[in-house]
């Protein structure tokens, strides 16, 4: 009874991921040292996995509907310096600074849909050229306006209240994101596996002519992915600008590769119709053990984009028999 | 005589200067197969995404239950009862039998922005609108569509059709990709659903498929409507004559020799 059940969970889209989360944490424990899994060393991953995963997970739902989006690279630094700029150089009042920055995503999002549906260009070519017209974009204004590409935003000029709901550590080293990205996750899922609305992602994902043709408002649903996405990483970027009093026209560039990598390796298709949110989940903590781990070892930090490298590669590679493990399913005769 | 479901009047159609449908006149009827037989290029497909709502006529008129209509777009030809299943059912591999057959009209539970997916009830009635139709081998709904046959998954893409009401079932080359079993399944699908009073239009290569199930014929030689007769009007071997274009078979198989050189074995029919 027990291997019947085990067998139903590998052929669920997060099984590779849940395996290889099991296999770095168990890498770490053995080379480095269990400090990793103290309180100081759980925050240290779990920052870094809150930040990406509210990306990655709207990041993924794009690549299960069969569309990538590489802008959010520039969209998290200039969510950072809408609200730095409006309320730290400008000293507007900060709610205004926060509908500027999720403001800035939501047009963002709204131009790469639009862009993606109109035309036929892939959305990789069509968020390429925003990633690179949002961060000129972000530069130009940030010199223009305040002389500097860091502007900064003081705890005063946030306020308490959104230092707390938005910017701060609790307990000393977890930051507040992390709440954000729970609740933003038991969302996600819910919409994505249990209302009729996440049908319509894998439908789309899977054939999209025959998901039009069965009614599905493809061109809305791809709009509305890419304008989540955008927002998701504006609010990152505003969220990271509250928290360190600073926002940075650099930061930003890693996360394009990260997300993917957390999204593919949570056993989303890269060429769409097949993943789970929970899996974009796990993918996401796998990384970001991964990225962290390798400072509670004794090995050179540098060594942490190989062990990055051989997981993506392995995480794939089971993926694909999973899935293979999926469609060969059939219940067995009684 | 029965007021046809589907009829064409004098159809023609061009993309620019091609022409590719010439006047074509064709009616099909309730609990009737009509098999549409031709030469590759002749203007098959061009003909039933005509009647499906993916192309509209240039010149003439579709009528359906005698009444003139005009589809905008294959969404408002399904609406009115005209389904296409595409050769692989044009379905979604990674999808469970459930999820699939239910896209864009899933069934739901509770209300307002807490509707939850009702994944019992789709199953169950995807697998029961399945097994009707014969395919008993298919009896988990959780099951990948992917992980289906060939032939289970038209099955499956024709019961879907009929379970949501459609009552011209359209079916472009169902049995190319098939052997000769899962060839034999499809068929009989066909005649369930015939069975069941719905007009069926079924394009085929297979002189032996067109014969086992269809009632009345129609042949289209370079666009133009070159023979329109019921069943047991024509042998085999006119039948097998007129899809190859209407020439003699043994005349052609003279000439297949020298097309070959000319044309690199791919003999254009335009
Ligand atoms: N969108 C289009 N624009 C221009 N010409 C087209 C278009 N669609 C089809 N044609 C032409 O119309 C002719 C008929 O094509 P059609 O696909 O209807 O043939 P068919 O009978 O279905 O052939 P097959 O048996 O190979 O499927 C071909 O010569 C084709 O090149
Ligand atoms: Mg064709």
């Amino acid at each position: 009874m027990s291997s019947l059940s085990i067998r139903s969970l590998l052929r669920r889209p997060e099984a590779g991921a849940l395996l290889g989360l099991v296999a770095v944490l168990a890498f770490f424990v053995v080379f480095g040292s269990t400090s990793f899994l103290k309180p100081a060393g759980i925050a240290s991953w779990l920052n870094v996995a809150a930040n990406l995963g509210i990306v990655a997970i709207p990041v993924g739902l794009l690549m299960i509907a069969g569309e990538l989006d590489i802008s959010i690279g520039a969209t998290i630094p200039a969510g950072a310096l809408a609200v730095a700029i409006i309320s730290g150089h400008y000293s507007q009042p900060i709610w205004m600074g926060m509908a500027g920055a999720l403001g800035l995503g939501l047009v963002v999002g709204l131009i790469n849909g639009i862009l993606v549906v109109r035309t036929a260009v892939p959305s990789l070519i069509v968020t390429l050229g925003t990633l690179f017209a949002v961060q000129g974009l972000a530069l130009g204004f940030s010199v223009l306006l305040t002389g500097t590409t860091s502007v900064a935003l003081s705890p005063a000029k946030s306020g308490p209240l959104v230092k707390a709901l938005f910017g701060e550590f609790i307990g000393g080293s977890f930051q507040v994101i992390i709440c954000w990205w729970l609740a933003l996750a038991a969302v996600y899922i819910f919409y994505v596996h249990f209302s009729p609305f996440g049908n319509w992602i894998f439908a789309m994902g899977g054939d999209k002519v025959s998901a039009r043709n069965a009614g599905i408002p493809t061109r809305r649903l791809t709009i509305v992915l890419f304008v989540l996405s955008s927002t998701s990483a504006a609010f990152v970027g505003m969220c990271q600008a509250i928290l360190f009093n600073v926002a940075q026209v650099s930061a930003g560039m890693t996360f394009i590769f990260n997300s993917i990598i957390s999204v593919v390796v949570g056993g989303v298709l890269l060429t769409g119709g097949f993943g789970s949110v929970a899996g974009i989940f796990f993918g996401t903590v796998t990384f970001a053990v991964v990225n962290q781990g390798i400072y509670f070892t004794t090995f050179d930090r540098n060594w942490s984009s190989l062990i990055i490298g051989i997981m993506l590669l392995l995480a794939v590679l089971m993926n694909n028999t999973f899935r293979n493990m999926a469609l060969a399913y059939r219940p067995r005769k009684k | 005589m029965t007021t046809p479901i589907l009829e064409l009047r004098n159809v023609n159609k061009s993309f620019g200067p091609i022409d590719v449908l010439h006047d074509i006149s064709l009616k099909v009827h309730a609990g009737e197969v009509l098999c549409l037989l031709g030469d590759n290029g002749a203007g098959k497909s061009t003909l039933i995404k005509t009647m499906a709502g993916l192309f509209r006529p240039s010149s003439g008129s579709v009528l359906m239950d005698g009444k003139p209509v005009e589809f905008n777009g294959p969404r408002e030809a399904q609406e009115m009862g005209i389904s296409t299943v595409h050769q692989f059912g044009g379905t979604f591999p990674l999808m469970s039998i459930g999820r699939s057959f239910f896209v864009g009209v899933e069934p739901t539970r509770g209300f307002g922005p807490f509707k939850i997916y009702d994944r019992k009830k789709a199953n169950q009635i995807a697998v029961k609108a399945v097994q009707e139709f014969g395919i008993t081998r298919i009896d988990d709904g959780d099951r990948l569509v992917g992980g289906l046959s060939g032939g289970e998954r038209q099955s499956l893409a024709i019961a879907r059709a009929v379970h949501f009401g459609a009552r011209v079932l359209i079916l472009d080359e169902p049995t190319a990709a098939l052997g000769v079993k899962e060839a034999a399944h499809v068929l009989r699908i066909v005649l369930e659903a015939r069975r069941r009073g719905l007009a069926v239009i079924f394009i085929t290569h297979q002189v032996m498929h067109a014969m086992t199930v269809g009632d009345h014929f129609a042949v289209l030689i370079r666009g133009a409507l070159a023979a329109d007769f019921k069943k047991g009007e024509k042998t085999r071997e006119e039948i097998t004559d007129l899809m190859a274009g209407g020439e003699a078979m043994a005349e052609l198989e003279a000439e297949i020799e020298s097309h070959l050189k000319s044309h690199e074995g791919y003999s254009p029919a335009a």
